[in-house]
C-alpha cells in the first residue's frame, strides 16, 4: 500500500470533519453500529457533482503521465506497482463502481476497498420492485438484488463515504436512481441528503418499467429541476437498449435519439448541459469484430452530442459467466473510452454474468479500467482515429441519417407519445429496417396511468425548484429580484437543511438493527469467516480442473463439495477444455466455520536488509555461493530465481554465485563448496514421496560434520514445498518455500553470517 | 409492419446536406418531439410531485402520503398540495409539517372545503 503526502481531499482546503465519527484508521475496520449513532442528526457537507483535478503533465516515479488526476493520499496501487516505486497514478476521469448487495451495512465496506483502489463514483442499485413504489420506503429493509433507497440508507451510506473520502483524499460521487413512479421525491430526498448524481430518464421508465408514459414525463419534469438545483449530474437510460436489444449492433440509431430526447428535454426543464451525460456502452463483442462495429457509432454520438458529458459503460449484452471472457470485453470497451472520450467511466463486475457482484468483483472490474487507463495514457497523441478511412466515415454518417429519419418517422406518425405505442423502440430492425418486435406501451396504459392531473388556473406550490405553472403571490418567484417562492412559508428543505424531517425503522423485523444482532459475536470477538458479500456468509469458490466431460464433470464437483464440508454448492462456470480430457470448473459453497485470529500462530514476516546494506556487506566479504539442485530433480527454476541477476537474485547484490546444475549428489556439492571456498550452500529440492528431500538435506548436514566443515558453512535449502521449520530440524541453517525472493535470502546469509562471525 | 430495410430510398432528402446540415436537422427534429412533452408537464401535476413539494416544506414521507392521497380522493390535486397546506398554516399560524400532520389527521378539511369546494 502506498501512503502518499497529505493533501487536503477538497480542492480549496480539509474539509469539515464528520461529525461524530473519528477519522478512520487503516487498521481498523469502519465500525458500523457507530456510524449509525446520531444518524438523526447528519447532514452531508456538500452537494453536486465532483470531478477529477487534472494534472498536466504529471511526473511520477521516472514517468510523465498527460492523462491523469491529483494522486490518492492512500490507495492499494496496482500489482507490479512495486517496480515503480509505488506509485498510483489516477486516471483523469471519474471512475465508477455499482454496488449493491441488498444491506447498506456490508455496502459500505466494500465502498471502501473500491475507493482504494480508484473509485470515485459509488452507484447504488435498488431493491427489485421499487420504481414500482408510489412513494418513499423508509427505514432499512434488506433488498433483492439491491438495495431499499431509504433517507436512511442513503445517509448512513453518505457520512460513510464522507469519511472514506477523507481517508483516501478524494472526493466521493454517490449515486443512484431518480426513476420509477417516485422520481420527484426521490429527487428531494437526494438533492436533501447530498447524493451527487442520478439515473434520470423518463423512457427507461416507460420502455423497461411499463410506468405510464405520461406520468413519467410529468414527474421528469419536476424531477430534473431539484437535481439541477443541487448540482448532481444525471445520467440517461439509453444503454438498456442495448442490453435489451436482440441484436445489439442493430439499435444503434434510436441509441442517438434516446440519448437526445433525454438531453433536449432535461434542458427545456432547466437542467444545464454540464449536468447532463449521456450512458453509452460499445453495443457489441468478440467474436464479432466489435472494435470495428463499435467505434463509428462511438464517434457518431460524440459529434452528435458535443458539449454533454459522456459516461462509457461497459458492455453486459454479451456477458458470459467466464470473468477473463468479461475483463477481456471491458479492455476494449475502455480502449474505445481512450481513442475517444470518456468523462465517467463506469466498471461492470466481471461476476455480473453469474451472480450479484461480490466484494472483490467490484475491485476488479476497478482495476481493469484503472490499469487500461493509464496504460493507455496519452496513446491518443500518437494513435487517431482516422476520420477519413472509408468504412468509420461511411459508417458515421450512415448511423446519424438513419437518426434522423427515425426522429422524421416518430413526428410523422404523431410524436414520441404514438410511437411509443407503435413499437417504435427496442426493434430487432436498423431503423428504417423494422421487425415490428419492438417494445409497445399504451398511452393510457402501464403502472399509474391515469394519475396525473391537470393544473388549476390557482395552482400554487410554495417551494424552490419547482417546475412547470406556479400561480405564486405576487413578487414571489425564481425571477430576478423575486422574493424566493419558499419565503411564504418561511424556507424550504432545499434552503435550509435544518428543516429535514427524518424517520428511524418502521419495520420492527426488517432492519439494520436486527441484522448486526445476528452477525455481533464475530464482528465483537473479531472471528473469522468466508464471505462475498454480507459479513459472515461464508460463500467461498473453488476451483477445480477434473478430466472429464462437462455435464460428469459439474455433478462431480458438487460431490467434491460435499466432501469439504460445503453447502449449497453451485457450479457457477464451466469452460470445456477438451470434449473429453477434461473441464475446468468454478464452484461456489458456503463453509459454516470460524477461525479464531487469536489462535493462530503466525511467524513473522522476514525481516530484509537493505539494497545498499547487503551489497556492503557481500563487497566487504566477497560472499561466495555453490548451489545446486539435489536429488533426482531436474528442476532449475526455482534456484535461478534466486540466484540469477536478471530474476533480482543474489547476484544483484554480488553474491559470487556457482550453480553447479540439477541432479547432482550432494556429495558433489560439499566438494564443489570446499574447493570454491564459499561460505554458502544453496540447495533446491522438490518433495518426493520417498523422503528423499529429507534424506538429502541430512546427509549434506552429515557430510559437512564428516569433513570438518560445518561451522565455516552455511546450510540453505529451498523448494516450492520446504519449511523453514522441517528444514532446521533437518540439519540445515534454513528453510525456503514458495514465494521466496533472492531478497529474503540474501538478508537472511548477512544476518547469520554476522551473527556467526563468519 | 416488418418493413424492409429502406434506408437508401428514405435518404435521399438527406444526401445532399453537410455534416453540419445534418447535426443542425437532427437537434431541430428533436426539439419538435420534445416540445409538447414539455408543455404537458408544465401544465400537469401527479401525486409523486405534490408529495414532492410537501417534502420541500419540511414534511415527512408518511404525511406527505396521507395528504396527498386525500387531497386525490377529493380531486383538488391540481390546487397544488402545498397551496392546501399553506392555506391552513395561514388560519391555524402553523409552521407546515403541523399543518399537514394535522390534516392526515382528518383537521382542517372543512378550510379545505370553503376554499375550494368538495366534502368538509
Amino acid at each position: 500500500m502506498s501512503a502518499r503526502d497529505e493533501r487536503p481531499a477538497v480542492a480549496g482546503g480539509e474539509p469539515q470533519p464528520v461529525q461524530g465519527y473519528p477519522p478512520l484508521r487503516r487498521d481498523e475496520k469502519i465500525d458500523i453500529p457507530k456510524l449509525l449513532e446520531g444518524i438523526e442528526h447528519y447532514r452531508p457537507r456538500r452537494r453536486g457533482w465532483t470531478w477529477r483535478e487534472r494534472v498536466p503533465n504529471q511526473r511520477l516515479y521516472k514517468f510523465e503521465y498527460h492523462e491523469t488526476s491529483r494522486c490518492l493520499r492512500q490507495s492499494v496501487p496496482l500489482p507490479a506497482a512495486h517496480y515503480f516505486d509505488n506509485i498510483d497514478p489516477q486516471p483523469d476521469c471519474v471512475i465508477t463502481t455499482e454496488i449493491a448487495s441488498g444491506r447498506f451495512e456490508d455496502d459500505i465496506r466494500r465502498m471502501r476497498m473500491a475507493a482504494w483502489h480508484g473509485a470515485d463514483h459509488i452507484m447504488v442499485i435498488r431493491t427489485a420492485g421499487q420504481s414500482h413504489m408510489d412513494g418513499l420506503l423508509e427505514g432499512t429493509p434488506e433488498g433483492v438484488g439491491g438495495i431499499a433507497v431509504t433517507r436512511k440508507q442513503v445517509r448512513a451510506t453518505r457520512k460513510a463515504l464522507d469519511l472514506i473520502e477523507d481517508e483516501v483524499g478524494r472526493p466521493i460521487n454517490f449515486h443512484s436512481y431518480v426513476s420509477g413512479v417516485a422520481g420527484p421525491e426521490m429527487a428531494v430526498m437526494f438533492a436533501e441528503e447530498g447524493v451527487n448524481g442520478a439515473h434520470q430518464d423518463p423512457q427507461y421508465n416507460v420502455l423497461y418499467r411499463n410506468i405510464n408514459m405520461y406520468r413519467s414525463f410529468v414527474d421528469a419534469a419536476v424531477a430534473k429541476r431539484v437535481m439541477a438545483s443541487a448540482g448532481m449530474l444525471q445520467i440517461d437510460g439509453a444503454h438498456n437498449a442495448n442490453a435489451t436489444a436482440v441484436e445489439a449492433w442493430k439499435v444503434m440509431p434510436e441509441l442517438l435519439v434516446q440519448h437526445a430526447i433525454n438531453c433536449a428535454y432535461s434542458e427545456a426543464v432547466g437542467m444545464p448541459k454540464e449536468l447532463i451525460a449521456l450512458s453509452t456502452v460499445p453495443p457489441d463483442a468478440a467474436p464479432a469484430p466489435c472494435m470495428r462495429m463499435d467505434l463509428p457509432y462511438a464517434v457518431a454520438l460524440r459529434d452528435l452530442f458535443r458539449g454533454y458529458k459522456f459516461r462509457a459503460q461497459q458492455n453486459t449484452r454479451y456477458m458470459e459467466a467466464d470473468g477473463r471472457d468479461a475483463t477481456v470485453s471491458h479492455v476494449m470497451n475502455l480502449m474505445i473510452s481512450r481513442l475517444t472520450s470518456a468523462d465517467v467511466q463506469s466498471t461492470i463486475t466481471p461476476d455480473e454474468g453469474r451472480n450479484v457482484p461480490w466484494h472483490y468483483n467490484n475491485v476488479a472490474a476497478v482495476n481493469t479500467a484503472r490499469q487500461s487507463l493509464v496504460g493507455m495514457d496519452g496513446l491518443r497523441e500518437m494513435v487517431k482515429i482516422d476520420r477519413e478511412a472509408p468504412e468509420l466515415k461511411a459508417k458515421v454518417r450512415e448511423l446519424k441519417e438513419r437518426a434522423v429519419l427515425f426522429l422524421e418517422g416518430m413526428l410523422r406518425d404523431g410524436g414520441y407519445f404514438a410511437a411509443v405505442e407503435q413499437a417504435y423502440f427496442v426493434d430487432s430492425g436498423i431503423y428504417p429496417e423494422t421487425h415490428d418486435d419492438g417494445i409497445a406501451r399504451k398511452a393510457d396504459g402501464g403502472v399509474a396511468a391515469g394519475t396525473i392531473v391537470e393544473r388549476a388556473p390557482d395552482y400554487m406550490a410554495p417551494v424552490c425548484h419547482h417546475f412547470g405553472d406556479n400561480h405564486l403571490p405576487e413578487g414571489y418567484g425564481e425571477g430576478e429580484g423575486e422574493r424566493r417562492p419558499c419565503e411564504l412559508i418561511g424556507g424550504c428543505t432545499l434552503c435550509d437543511p435544518d428543516k429535514v424531517p427524518f424517520i428511524d425503522e418502521l419495520d420492527p423485523e426488517d432492519n439494520v438493527n436486527v441484522r448486526l444482532e445476528r452477525t455481533r459475536e464475530l464482528r465483537e470477538k473479531g472471528l473469522i469467516k468466508p464471505e462475498v458479500e454480507w459479513f459472515g456468509d461464508g460463500w467461498l469458490v473453488v476451483t477445480m480442473f477434473l478430466p472429464a466431460p462437462l455435464r460428469v464433470a459439474e455433478f462431480a464437483a458438487l460431490e467434491f463439495g460435499k466432501m469439504m464440508n460445503l453447502q449449497d454448492c453451485e457450479v457457477i462456470n464451466r469452460q470445456v477444455m477438451h470434449p473429453a480430457e477434461g473441464t475446468l470448473i468454478e464452484m461456489k459453497g458456503r463453509l459454516d466455520a470460524v477461525v479464531d485470529p487469536a489462535t493462530l500462530v503466525i511467524p513473522p514476516e522476514p525481516e530484509v536488509l537493505t539494497d545498499e546494506e547487503i551489497k556492503a556487506f557481500v563487497a566487504e566479504r566477497k560472499v561466495k555461493c555453490v548451489a545446486a539442485t539435489v536429488g533426482e530433480d531436474e528442476h532449475s527454476v526455482g534456484m535461478r530465481e534466486i540466484i540469477d541477476i536478471k530474476h533480482g537474485g543474489l547476484e544483484k547484490w554480488g553474491f559470487a554465485c556457482e550453480y553447479l546444475g540439477t541432479s547432482v549428489p550432494v556429495e558433489k556439492v560439499l566438494d564443489a563448496a570446499i574447493e570454491h571456498a564459499a561460505q554458502v550452500v544453496l540447495i533446491s529440492t522438490i518433495i518426493t514421496h520417498g523422503d528423499v528431500h529429507r534424506e538429502n538435506m541430512q546427509k549434506l548436514a552429515d557430510l559437512a560434520v564428516e569433513k570438518g566443515v560445518r561451522d565455516r558453512l552455511l546450510l540453505i535449502s529451498g523448494g516450492t514445498q520446504v519449511t523453514d521449520e522441517l528444514a532446521r530440524s533437518w540439519g540445515m541453517d534454513a528453510g525456503f518455500g514458495r514465494g521466496t525472493k533472492g531478497i529474503h535470502v540474501a538478508s537472511f546469509i548477512v544476518r547469520a553470517m554476522r551473527e556467526r562471525g563468519l | 409492419m416488418p418493413r424492409e430495410d429502406t434506408y437508401l430510398e428514405w435518404r435521399a432528402h438527406l444526401a445532399d446536406l453537410t455534416d453540419e446540415e445534418l447535426e443542425a436537422r437532427f437537434w431541430e427534429l428533436t426539439r419538435q418531439v420534445v416540445a409538447p412533452l414539455v408543455e404537458l408537464a408544465r401544465t400537469h401535476t401527479s401525486p409523486s410531485i405534490e408529495r414532492s413539494v410537501l417534502m420541500r416544506m419540511g414534511v415527512d414521507s408518511l404525511t406527505c402520503k396521507a395528504v396527498v392521497a386525500e387531497l386525490e380522493k377529493r380531486g383538488l390535486l391540481g390546487h397544488g398540495a402545498g397551496h392546501v397546506v399553506w392555506h391552513c398554516m395561514q388560519a391555524w399560524q402553523c409552521p407546515a409539517p403541523e399543518a399537514a400532520r394535522r390534516l392526515a389527521a382528518g383537521e382542517g378539511w372543512d378550510l379545505v372545503a370553503a376554499k375550494w369546494g368538495g366534502a368538509a
